[in-house]
């Protein structure tokens, strides 16, 4: 994760970033490629808000920071498997926006925590049960009407949160938040677009279609229960119940375009992964994810 | 719903127009199943690295080119004629300013 744009250890200077090396140049036509980038987190305080819990915002922090970790490999995932070569590069840009939302995440989850470990600790050297993300973030997918459909409901349920977190008492949570918006309104069009065509398409779409949003709604009702960590934040974090109206009012839009069924009754939620309860999705995810930085402790690519 | 099911998606040709530029630039080709999808195909594909801030799609079957065949009888003639270009004519002294 941070392998890319780490300086040699030796040199005294500050580390340059990704973005510095792209932005620190003048005479910028010489690029074939597009320029004018910045950095979205430049010159935002990175103290933490008066009498904020530690171990509260580290927490919120990793709750938020896994599920783009995790729903991020999982898109991964499809890579080389998308049913064309378009929908495989924007499953990819797509995890890549979320694996970009998960580093800023987990590396504020670090400084909250004051114990020194960066974003590749929490990333590569956690068990399944330390991860906080909802058990939606980690499932995997039958087909591409499933993953559609856990898009749908992943994305349309982040933007939300994010939306209002772009106001937290925490500057640096809203200033990634305030990023994070404009990706996933995006990310959250790409899947909506896709529900309707294929709710829309032939009768085996459909049908494919119908299924995975059922199935989904049995995973959907963790996402809107606060957790104790939310509540005691306050106006640092969201309350994800209040993010509900919104939410509704975007899948029945979506769901109506589609010509499919209103959604049923999200059921009741007796097992949480964001108390580090997770299904045997994770344990694939991590032996996955993490088997090259376990096996090289300390490399650097 | 539909009925007939084609087995690959239309061709559609993607201009670009750079941030500074004046003019949509073609960029290359992708398949879409409709207009709005090669929009979005095109913003994955072609403007991920701050190369745009619009973007035009063609159905490549709509686009009218010319045919190889007809090089010489279309752009040859123009070859030998040489006082097509301004600087074929020698400026009097008289007329200043050009």
């Amino acid at each position: 994760m941070a392998f890319d744009d780490t300086a040699p250890s030796s040199s005294s200077l500050p580390e340059p970033t990704a973005y510095g090396s792209l932005t620190d140049h003048e005479d910028d036509a010489r690029w074939a490629y597009g320029t004018g980038f910045t950095d979205p987190l430049a010159g935002v305080p990175a103290d933490l808000p008066d009498g904020v819990d530690r171990a509260d915002l580290m927490t919120y922090c990793l709750m938020l920071g896994d599920d783009a970790l995790i729903m991020s490999h999982r898109l991964q995932q499809w890579v080389t498997r998308a049913p064309e070569l378009e929908d495989e590069l924007a499953l990819a840009n797509i995890g890549l926006d979320l694996l970009g939302q998960a580093r800023l995440l987990l590396t504020r989850a670090g400084v909250a925590e004051g114990a020194g470990r960066d974003e590749d600790d929490l990333a590569y050297r956690r068990e399944a049960h330390e991860f906080r993300n909802v058990r939606l973030a980690e499932r995997a997918d039958g087909d591409f009407a499933q993953l559609m459909a856990r898009l749908l409901v992943f994305t349309a349920w982040r933007l939300a949160v994010f939306d209002r977190l772009s106001g937290s008492r925490d500057p640096m949570l809203a200033a990634i938040a305030a990023k994070g918006v404009k990706e996933l309104t995006y990310h959250r069009d790409y899947a909506a677009r896709w529900v309707v065509r294929l709710g829309g398409g032939t009768a085996l779409s459909h049908s494919r279609m119908a299924a995975a949003m059922s199935d989904i709604s049995l995973l959907s009702g963790e996402l809107f229960r606060a957790h104790e960590v939310e509540t005691r934040l306050g106006s640092v974090a969201v309350d994800p119940g209040a993010v509900r109206g919104e939410f509704d009012a975007v899948m029945g839009e979506v769901l109506a375009a589609a010509g499919l069924p209103a959604r049923d009754e999200m059921s009741e939620i007796l097992i949480f992964g964001r108390d580090g309860n997770h299904t045997e999705a994770l344990t694939e995810i991590l032996t996955e994810m993490q088997e090259l930085a376990r096996a090289v402790p300390g490399g650097k690519w | 719903m539909i009925d007939e099911v084609k087995h690959e998606w239309p061709l559609f040709e993607v201009f670009v127009r750079a941030k500074r530029g004046l003019n949509h630039v073609h960029v290359g080709s992708l398949r879409a199943a409709d207009h709005r999808m090669a929009v979005q195909h095109a913003r994955d594909l072609y403007t991920r690295r701050n190369e745009g801030v619009s973007i035009w799609v063609v159905r490549s079957d709509d686009v009218v080119a010319s045919d190889p065949d007809d090089k010489e009888a279309l752009f040859e003639p123009s070859a030998d004629k040489v006082y097509r270009h301004p600087t074929y004519y020698a400026i009097p002294d008289s007329v200043p300013h050009i």
